[in-house]
């Protein structure tokens, strides 16, 4: 098998392809956590504010889902096809709060009647609110592992099997991660009467995800077989879930010394530390099956051929200074607070 | 019905509806580039107005494009699970090209396009124009490739057997310029370049149907003609080449386009016609041995027809190919006599005298919409039975675990939620026309 850096190429996409999710969760967080607070705002302008501070940017951020889906199609195609044809619904429903969530964004401030804005007000909160989730849904389906038979062959039910309680709880984290990213992230970019009730709800919402959090740990914890196996074996990698619980408990304290961009930091670092958290217990796995072990998909039997993952990688190589480099020109032409313009939705 | 019919109607709908706007974002951002080159050229101030007023239709458009396109990207996973396992190692790298290299580049940009205006310099500005539309453009270059290759494929080899089995490269510059790309990318560009050249030209002339914003609309329609006359005279070109590609590649889809039944005969090439495909006949006007013709130079020369191929490796749908194809011809056709016509007048000093001239430019942003689709049903319906042309049929290529409830359920999910956004669309877009280029929507009356 092809290495680089005496480590193989499945493994070095499967880095890729958690870079990239955890980019997307990252990036994405704050958009749909911002979202997932839009009914808690009153004013008209407030809404307008908040929905104008992830304006220029959500596209941007959105590219990542696309970049990781594609990533993901492209190293374990295995993996792709049987995730997302046994998760039919849940990305159906996924897909479709996506395309009404962007036309929110696009409409919501193009007339000025009542009913419209609320309407949209509303179809832009419930989307939000319902894509956080079901990505934490589908997650920890993930974890839970599927009813996977010989050659990938999915025998679980297919309507609402994927709303398990550990699926609802993780659904209910990820909601309550991002809400908090999101408070924070519109703090940055507001001022006034706005920035003082986004105070006050960053507050619950914190509160929120430290209780959502901690019932999802124990209950993994407890539940969820074999979790602490991987970190018996390699107990150097305990430095991780310490880590990651490390940089919860500071986001509080960064919050109330208000260093909101420290605290967008630490809230981001979480995210990443829980995402390699969950790549740590999986590998080389990428879809457990809960039927028998051997049934499962990895990276090794999801994976392309060695020469198209190389030449995918040498893509990356090249490709992702530029996406860097774009991105950072982005952020850096709308820093700073939220002011409306002709321009503005 | 069963899962494979409803996934094919489902894929149909959601690929033929992204397929509205794709074309319009890459149209009119070549039209915005050259509106935004000619400002910061020139100075002049009208420019800058057509650039903005362009600008946000193409803000629509492309929306709309992004918000549709995703489910696409998707739905080859939930829907054509065995498919994409099959073309995962090929396929995968196209995606992930387009992701990188096109995505990223048309999303970013496009935030300092759109809103970027009051804090970037006019350069900064035109940069990022550029940028997006050089994006939309590259973007259609890897998904196209990433379907011609399906149609024609190269540089690869199979292994495994049975549900196992699946292509692999061997060779990335050969899969990537099969025998179809680059006839079809330029085809396709072109396609949308005519999409797009058409809104402006139709919007145009309907303002000076209405006798408002004059001036400035008759320079946007003269600039934007020369452009639609080049495109139009060209894709004759690039669609005749791809019809020479079709002879060698898919000849049984050559044989369908044309209704061509005869194993090997010299074959006639038609107007317009209907096809029996019970009695293997096509009634309608024509010229004897025209396509023997086209593709070989000589009337007589004998083209394999559809008896040559077994029944079940050729498609099933004839009339309908037949009839796609005809009326994307038809349109091109079409569009050269209008384009060409107005030139004439132009030169002659009259063009914005004749008043049902104007009306047919105002109607005619249909036309290249029509063929688009044409183009791409004729393309893709000629393919059948086939999914990878030759090597995986289409009946063997969907996700066997998906029950057709399920897909029904997602159908109607989409027939709802794309009514509501062909029904936005076409309001936002007849509000901004209405508005005009000088209308500036401020926007900050607060209602509650
Ligand atoms: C001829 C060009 C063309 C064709 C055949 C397709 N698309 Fe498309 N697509 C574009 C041209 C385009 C574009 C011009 O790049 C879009 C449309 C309008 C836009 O705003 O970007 C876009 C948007 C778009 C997006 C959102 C990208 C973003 O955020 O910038 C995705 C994920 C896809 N498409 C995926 C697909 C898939 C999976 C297709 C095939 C099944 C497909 N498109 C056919
Ligand atoms: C954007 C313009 C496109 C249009 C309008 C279009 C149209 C269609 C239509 C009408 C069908 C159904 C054919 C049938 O069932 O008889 C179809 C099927 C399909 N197309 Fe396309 N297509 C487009 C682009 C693409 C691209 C870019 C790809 C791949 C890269 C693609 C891949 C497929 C696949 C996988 C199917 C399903 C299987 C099948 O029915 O063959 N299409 N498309
Ligand atoms: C003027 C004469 C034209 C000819 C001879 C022509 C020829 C063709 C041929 C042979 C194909 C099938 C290619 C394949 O299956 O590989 C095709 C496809 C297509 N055509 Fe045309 N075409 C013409 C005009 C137009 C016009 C005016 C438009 C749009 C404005 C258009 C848009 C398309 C599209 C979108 C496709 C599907 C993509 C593809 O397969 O390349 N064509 N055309």
């Amino acid at each position: 098998m092809e290495t680089f850096l005496g480590i193989d190429y499945p493994t070095l996409w499967f880095l890729v392809v958690g870079l990239l999710f955890s980019g997307y969760a990252i990036l994405e967080g704050f958009d749909y956590g911002a979202g997932a607070w839009h009914l808690f705002l009153k004013k008209d302008l407030s809404r307008r504010i908040a929905i104008n501070a992830i304006g220029p940017l959500w596209d941007a951020n959105q590219v990542w889902l696309i970049i990781g889906g594609g990533a993901l199609f492209a190293g374990f195609p295995v993996m792709y096809a049987t995730m997302l044809s046994a998760m039919y619904i849940p990305f159906m429903l996924f897909l479709i709060l996506l395309v009404l969530r962007s036309s929110a964004i696009k409409f919501r401030s193009a007339e000025k009647m009542f009913w419209w804005r609320n309407t949209w007000d509303i179809i832009y909160f419930v989307s939000n609110t319902l894509i956080a989730f079901l990505l934490g849904v589908v997650l920890g389906n993930v974890l839970e592992g599927f009813q996977l038979g010989e050659n990938f062959k999915y025998e679980g039910g297919i309507f609402f099997t994927f709303l398990s309680p550990y699926a609802i709880m993780t659904g209910f984290t990820t909601l309550s991660l991002f809400m908090m990213q999101g408070a924070i992230f519109l703090l940055l970019k507001t001022e006034g009467r706005l920035y003082a009730r986004l105070t006050f709800l960053l507050k619950k919402g914190m509160i929120f995800f430290i209780i959502s959090f901690s019932i999802t740990s124990l209950y993994t914890l407890i539940f969820i077989p074999g979790v602490t196996d991987d970190f018996k074996e390699t107990p150097i990698f305990f430095v991780l879930p310490i880590v990651s619980f490390l940089a919860v408990a500071n986001i509080p304290r960064l919050v109330s010394k208000k260093k909101y961009a420290m605290a967008l930091v630490f809230s981001s670092l979480t995210m990443a530390f829980l995402l390699m958290l969950v790549a740590f217990q999986l590998y080389p796995v990428l879809l457990p099956s809960k039927i028998d072990p051997s049934y499962s998909v990895t990276i090794y039997n999801a994976a392309s051929s060695q020469k198209s993952l190389g030449i995918m990688l040498t893509m990356v190589v090249i490709g992702a200074p530029l996406l860097i480099g774009y991105l950072a020109f982005l952020y850096k032409t709308f820093n700073g607070k939220v002011k409306l313009d002709d321009t503005s939705y | 019905m069963d899962t494979e019919i409803l996934a094919r109607i489902q894929f149909a709908f959601t690929i033929a509806f992204h397929y509205i706007y794709p074309p319009l974002s890459i149209g009119i951002g070549l039209i915005m580039v050259i509106f935004e080159g000619l400002y910061l050229k020139t100075g002049n101030k009208q420019y800058e107005i057509l650039t903005r007023f362009w600008l946000k239709i193409f803000a629509i458009t492309f929306g709309i494009g992004v918000a549709t396109g995703i489910i696409m990207e998707f739905e080859f996973g939930t829907n054509w699970a065995v498919y994409s396992k099959y073309v995962g190692d090929i396929f995968g790298s196209a995606l992930a090209a387009e992701g990188l290299f096109a995505f990223g580049l048309e999303s970013t940009f496009l935030g300092v396009l759109i809103f970027g205006w009051n804090r970037v310099s006019p350069k900064v500005h035109f940069f990022s124009t550029i940028m997006v539309f050089l994006g939309s453009m590259f973007s259609a270059v890897w998904i196209v490739v990433a379907n011609s290759w399906q149609q024609t494929p190269a540089g690869y080899h199979i292994v495994g057997e049975g549900f196992n089995a699946r292509a692999e490269v061997t060779d990335f510059w050969a899969m990537v310029f099969n025998p179809s790309s680059v006839d079809r990318i330029i085809h396709v560009w072109q396609g949308a370049f005519l999409a797009g050249t058409f809104l402006v030209l139709s919007v145009h002339a309907y303002y000076l149907l209405k006798g408002r914003y004059e001036e400035i609309s008759k320079k946007a329609f003269k600039i934007t003609l020369v452009v639609a006359t080049i495109i139009s005279l060209t894709q004759l070109l690039s669609g005749h080449s791809s019809a020479d590609g079709v002879a060698i590649n898919q000849p049984a889809k050559l044989a369908a386009m044309e209704g061509h039944y005869e194993k090997s005969a010299p074959a006639d090439l038609y107007v317009f016609g209907w096809v029996d495909n019970e009695e293997q006949k096509v009634t309608g006007i024509g010229l004897p041995g025209g396509l023997s013709f086209l593709v070989h130079q000589d009337f007589e020369a004998p083209i394999t027809g559809l008896n040559a191929f077994p029944e079940d490796e050729r498609p099933g749908q004839v009339n309908a190919v037949f009839q796609f194809y005809h009326i994307m011809i038809s349109i091109g056709m079409f569009l050269i006599a209008l384009t060409l016509y107005a030139s004439f007048l132009w030169w002659k000093g009259t063009l914005f005298d004749k008043r049902w001239l104007l009306k047919i430019f105002a109607f005619s942003v249909l036309l290249p919409q029509i063929a688009n689709q044409a183009g791409w049903f004729a393309a893709e319906m000629g393919r059948q039975p086939w999914i990878v042309y030759g090597h995986l049929r289409t009946d063997e290529g969907f996700s066997q675990e998906v029950s057709a409830n399920q897909i029904l359920f997602s159908l109607i999910l989409f027939l709802v939620v794309y009514s509501l956004l062909l029904v936005l669309f076409l309001y936002s877009l007849n509000k901004k026309i209405k508005q005009g280029p000088y209308e500036e929507d401020k926007n900050t009356l607060q209602i509650y």
